[in-house]
């Protein structure tokens, strides 16, 4: 398995083949077609983390003292973003993804995403992806 | 002190070159994502024309100092200038009393006011208010919780699916426990120009007082309280080229006089002793503490603006934008528009067949158009029309046809890359 360093530095690798923003853009889309389905028992009310204007609904399991994400969105390009954010920190252990910076959004040129006006839902999503690590290192 | 001379004559609408109006509007000439800016969120809050940044920094350069105070003469120049906007507001709007006229901090401002002073002498357990389906939040969420406080009951009147409300619904709520309808006078998620003038003819007839919240319609129609007969009436500055932070709450004097201070504070007293305080006159009464007096300054040269272009102008203008707008899109293939009101002001809300509105806007923005959207603060009217938010382009008199063409253009290309 690749550490959270080695993937987001293959996606930093991805983007740069896109020049202009609608490469990028029309990455991410495929990107959020193609993220695996969250089972629909999860997409609750629980899971849902509320953005402004789209929804994301995130659900996490434990196995091998590993973190497993599945997630969705209402909007292709925030599904996209949480389909990055899957890739990266999905499978990995609880401490690594506590610690993880997550700087390659900045690098990838897609940091204004994270910004509160943005009302995606993404920066609550990391969040809660990472609140999800803490509670597993705690009850192992 | 005005950079706006008043001594303006309205122009004749053909007379008037709208490509020169634009240059007025420094910040249209910046790119936005190495494109050219394409402003269409003038329902949220307009752009402002070079006199008004200037009359700015002239305030803050020039006779900055606290109003009604001091016997300085930088304060006796701020107040004159601070109650000559106030008397271009009672113009703007043909108030009868420049004491009817209070400063707030915008329209949210102004109808909390009201929720609070008038609302908690007047509304008791029972009593019934009303307000519509397409009120935006800042006109349901002082009522519920005046509402709630007070065991009074809220009734709302529904639309139709042009998004107009139904009149014999209208007449339907009224009973003996209405004591206030509170109702937008121009949606900002759907554009539509309500009756109120009728509406407030009727309310009347029932003893029944009127609110109307014109933050959408004070920058697009000629306002005038008293042909309406409003018994309040609420705006915000920065919708109308002015700044922000400002804003308007109109009373009928006779109703101000009744109703109890909304703050405490310096400015709305008269006399201050641990036992016992009296309070200012109008206006005033409802002025607690040092006032937005750049803001309410400003605003008198927003104003004088407006009218050196005439808002009869204004209105053919924005008009002729949103037709042409309206053409342009409607038939792009898997576009619904969203209010389609007979009496409609410049905004073309619509959605995307299998597109979200929060996509859209992203594709867009990065073509630098500014759109909002969402639900625009209006959650009960999107859950009407059974949509999670809209996208919506809003026009002002300084949009021009390009801006058109250009959203067309994002519009297409958001379907073809989102699809």
């Amino acid at each position: 398995m690749a550490t959270i360093e080695e993937i987001e530095n293959e996606i930093v690798e991805d983007f740069e083949l896109f020049d202009d923003w609608e490469g990028k853009y029309e990455y991410l889309i495929s990107l959020g077609k193609d993220l695996p389905l969250i089972d629909e028992k999860y997409k609750t009310d629980e899971n849902l983390i509320r953005g402004c204007q789209s929804r994301v609904w995130l659900h996490a399991e434990q196995r091998d003292n590993k973190v497993y994400f599945t997630a969705d969105s209402d909007a292709i390009i925030t599904k996209g973003l949480v389909g990055l954010m899957v890739k990266v920190l999905s499978g990995q252990t609880p401490n690594d993804i506590t610690n993880a910076p997550l700087n390659f959004l900045d690098k990838i040129g897609l940091k204004e995403h994270l910004s509160p006006t943005r009302s995606n839902g993404l920066a609550s999503m990391i969040k809660q992806m990472k609140l999800y690590a803490v509670s597993m290192m705690k009850t192992p | 002190m005005s950079l706006v001379s008043p001594d303006h004559i309205v122009p004749e609408f053909s007379t008037i070159n709208w490509s020169d109006v634009r240059k007025d509007f420094p910040i249209l000439t910046r790119e936005v994502n190495a494109k050219p800016l394409v402003y269409l969120d003038n329902a949220a809050s307009s752009q402002k024309p070079q006199v008004v940044i200037d009359a700015i920094t002239h305030y803050y350069s020039y006779y900055n100092a606290n109003v009604h105070r001091g016997v300085h003469t930088l304060s006796q120049e701020g107040t004159n200038a601070f109650e000559a906007s106030r008397e271009e507001v009672r113009k703007f709007i043909n108030a009868s009393k420049i004491e009817e006229v209070i400063f707030t901090k915008g329209t949210t401002n102004s109808i909390n006011l009201l929720a609070y002073s008038w609302g908690r002498k007047n509304i008791n357990a029972g009593d019934e208010i009303i307000i519509s389906e397409m009120e935006h939040h800042s006109n349901i969420v002082p009522w519920q919780m005046l509402c709630e406080e007070k065991n009074a009951s809220l009734k709302i009147i529904p639309m139709n699916e042009n998004g107009e409300l139904i009149w014999e619904e209208f007449l339907k709520l009224l009973s003996e426990r209405t004591k206030l309808i509170s109702v937008v006078h121009i949606s900002n998620a759907l554009g539509t120009i309500n009756p109120v003038k009728k509406m407030i003819e009727v309310a009347h007839q029932h003893n029944i007082f009127v609110h109307v919240d014109g933050a959408q319609a004070a920058p697009h129609l000629s306002i005038d309280v008293q042909d309406l007969d409003c018994d309040f009436y609420s705006f915000s500055g920065h919708k109308m080229c002015g700044p922000t932070g400002i804003g308007i709450f109109y009373g009928k004097e006779k109703w101000l006089e009744e109703m109890p201070p909304f703050e405490g504070g310096g400015e709305m007293i008269k006399t201050v002793s641990f036992e016992k305080t009296t309070y200012n006159e109008l206006p005033f009464k409802f002025e607690a503490g040092t006032p937005n007096i750049e803001g309410a300054i400003v605003l008198g040269d927003a104003i004088r603006y407006l009218n050196s272009i005439g808002l009869k102008n204004i209105a053919q203008r924005e008009n002729e934008l949103l037709m042409k707008a309206t053409e342009a899109v409607k038939n792009i293939e898997g576009i619904k528009l969203i209010g389609t009101a007979s009496e409609k002001s410049s905004v073309l809300s619509f959605i995307i067949h299998g597109i979200h509105p929060y996509d859209a806007g992203m594709i867009l923005d990065k073509m630098g158009i500014a759109v909002r959207t969402g639900h625009h603060c209006c959650q009960p009217l999107m859950d009407c029309f059974r949509i999670p938010g809209t996208i919506r382009a809003s026009f002002a008199f300084y949009n021009n046809e390009e801006d058109i063409d250009r959203l067309v253009e994002g519009i297409h290309k958001s379907i073809r890359m989102l699809s």
